[in-house]
């Protein structure tokens, strides 16, 4: 039988640490609900979400409870709906969006991922109606996640998408200014998004994905800040040692159940996103990680070196325990919604400038930061075409998901809810990037991406 | 399909009884106990047959999780392979 220790181990990740698997996403491919008609295409994205996603949230509840470890999220993510809505005659997309969030409803998820356009390299016919309806779309709609790749190691950085999507995410901020911005939250933007990302906002089917697909996002920031506790004052390789088993374990313990749903949904499997993703609850903090390897506070020098080890060590665990390992796999840093990075930036100790550098060598991006409301929309879209050349260059996914939250300013707290928690705003700098901005066109591909 | 069930809490008498008596009434078969006793803090961790289990896992899992409720200790029951995966190559 099974060491009664590592039973108890199994159980304490769960009880006290806080271990869970962060989310459980259905994705579905939707090319076949393509219609010159788009009432007709709307019918079709309808049904077959809800077939499909009929008896999902009620078996993935049941096997969360064989197992004893919690799912916390059960989502959907779909094809990229520029290329659905392209098909139709429509001009209006903010009607799939609608669709999208009555589907999500009848299934009974918390998000649809997938009100998505692919331009790195340019605007196809759907691309631009789809971004430019997003403020709209996402305030009107409670569940429906939006993102944009606008850039790649092999095509280069599309500058006219990051223009426009710097007054986007000012225009959405502005529709949701009732809550605090938070139609922001559900909208990201990419450089080299990944096609099999299970966690949002920025997940959505790619095209190159099967016709439906499970794939799995597992956390667990403070089983590895409990584990670490266990090696204080060690060298690196101890820490890095640590990491990689608890990753190891984690994972497994995530596929096992992933296996399962995937069986009695009869669904193939996808992916398993090993991502350490904290929550705004105590002891669920990558920040308090990278404390506990010898930083005072997150943010202070050695922080992007520790976060570099610990995003390395916990893909090398993960890929020891599983074959099917995938999507953003590494460490979120998302400001809002980690306890410790809250702490951090109203510490003083984080500023936007050390959350880019950290970006450098984590699997994301600028992720939940709060800026002030009048910052200009250029200086969002330059901040976005830094990400991107950081992602572009690096060949790495990298993201950002700012929310300008109307009528606040740095020094004030914005408050999201929920998982998505609260964030100071935080100092832009206030020099202008207008002219940069405004010329448009695009960056093209870095030398090192002719690998033919 | 076999489970681990775990039973944590202060000592006392009749613990293995009134679990395995619920456990004989749904027909799950034990094939290991083991159990240790450490500063009157009882752990005891059980591995389970539910082959011919005669109700659902779920329904099984609350009368155990109520009856650890009415005997003040804290009883989970979960898949085995769970185990199996997390803590073998």
């Amino acid at each position: 039988m099974i060491k009664t220790k590592n039973i108890l181990e199994a159980i304490k990740m769960v009880d006290e640490l806080k271990f869970d698997i962060r989310t459980v996403t259905f994705g579905i491919s939707l090319l076949d609900c393509a219609d010159t008609n788009g009432e007709k295409s709307r019918q079709k994205i309808y049904d077959k979400i809800t077939k499909l996603t009929e008896n999902f949230v009620k078996i993935a509840e049941k096997t969360e409870k064989e197992y004893g470890i919690p799912i916390i999220n059960k989502r959907i993510s779909v094809t990229p709906i520029s290329i659905i809505a392209g098909s139709s005659n429509d001009t209006d997309y903010v009607k799939f969006a609608k669709t999208l969030d009555k589907a999500a409803d009848i299934a009974g998820v918390n998000f649809i991922g997938g009100y998505s356009a692919l331009v790195q390299k340019g605007f196809a016919k759907g691309d631009e109606f789809l971004i430019r309806s997003i403020p709209e779309a996402l305030s009107v709609t409670n569940k429906v996640c939006s993102s944009i790749n606008l850039a790649s190691t092999k095509a280069g950085i599309n500058m006219d998408a990051v223009k426009i999507m710097g007054q986007v995410i000012k225009d959405t901020a502005y529709l949701t200014r009732d809550k605090d911005s938070l139609g922001c939250a559900k909208l990201v933007v990419f450089a080299n998004a990944v096609e099999d990302n299970p966690f949002m906002a920025g997940a959505f089917h790619g095209v190159g994905e099967a016709e439906k697909v499970i794939s799995v996002g597992v956390s667990g920031p403070g089983v590895v800040k409990y584990a670490l506790e266990g090696v204080k004052g060690r060298n690196f390789t101890e820490v890095c040692e640590i990491i990689k088993q608890t990753a190891f374990k984690i994972t497994r313990a995530g596929e096992v159940v992933a296996k399962e749903i995937c069986k009695r949904l009869d669904v193939p499997f996808g992916i398993m996103d090993l991502s350490l993703a904290p929550t705004p609850e105590i002891g669920d903090s990558v920040a308090r990680i990278l404390e506990e390897i010898g930083l005072e506070s997150c943010g202070a020098h050695g922080t992007t070196a520790a976060l570099a080890l610990l995003n390395d060590a916990i893909k090398k665990g993960g890929i020891m325990a599983s074959s099917n390992v995938g999507g953003l796999s590494g460490a979120f840093i998302p400001v809002s919604e980690d306890e410790g990075m809250i702490a951090a930036v109203s510490a003083g100790s984080l500023n936007l400038e050390k959350l880019e550098a950290m970006t450098c060598v984590c699997s994301v991006g600028l992720d939940m930061i709060a800026i002030p409301g009048d910052t200009p929309a250029s200086t969002i879209s330059a901040i976005i075409a830094d990400e991107c050349a950081i992602g572009v260059i690096n060949q790495k996914p990298t993201a950002v998901r700012l929310i300008p939250v109307h009528g606040k300013t740095v020094g004030d707290l914005a408050e999201f809810g929920g998982l998505l928690g609260r964030a100071p705003v935080m100092a832009v700098s206030k020099f202008s990037s207008e002219a940069f901005i405004e010329r448009g066109g695009r960056i093209p591909a870095p030398i090192h991406s002719f690998k033919n | 399909m076999k489970a681990i069930i775990t039973i944590l809490g202060k000592d006392k008498v009749g613990i293995i009884a009134s679990v395995s008596t619920l456990l004989a009434n749904h027909n799950v078969n034990i094939l290991d106990i083991t159990q240790t006793v450490m500063k009157e803090y009882f752990t005891m961790t059980m591995l389970v047959d539910l082959d011919r289990l005669d109700t659902e896992f779920i329904t099984l899992q609350e009368e155990l999780t109520n009856r650890g409720h009415a005997i003040q200790m804290d009883i989970k029951i979960q898949r085995e392979d769970i185990f199996e995966k997390m803590y073998g190559i």
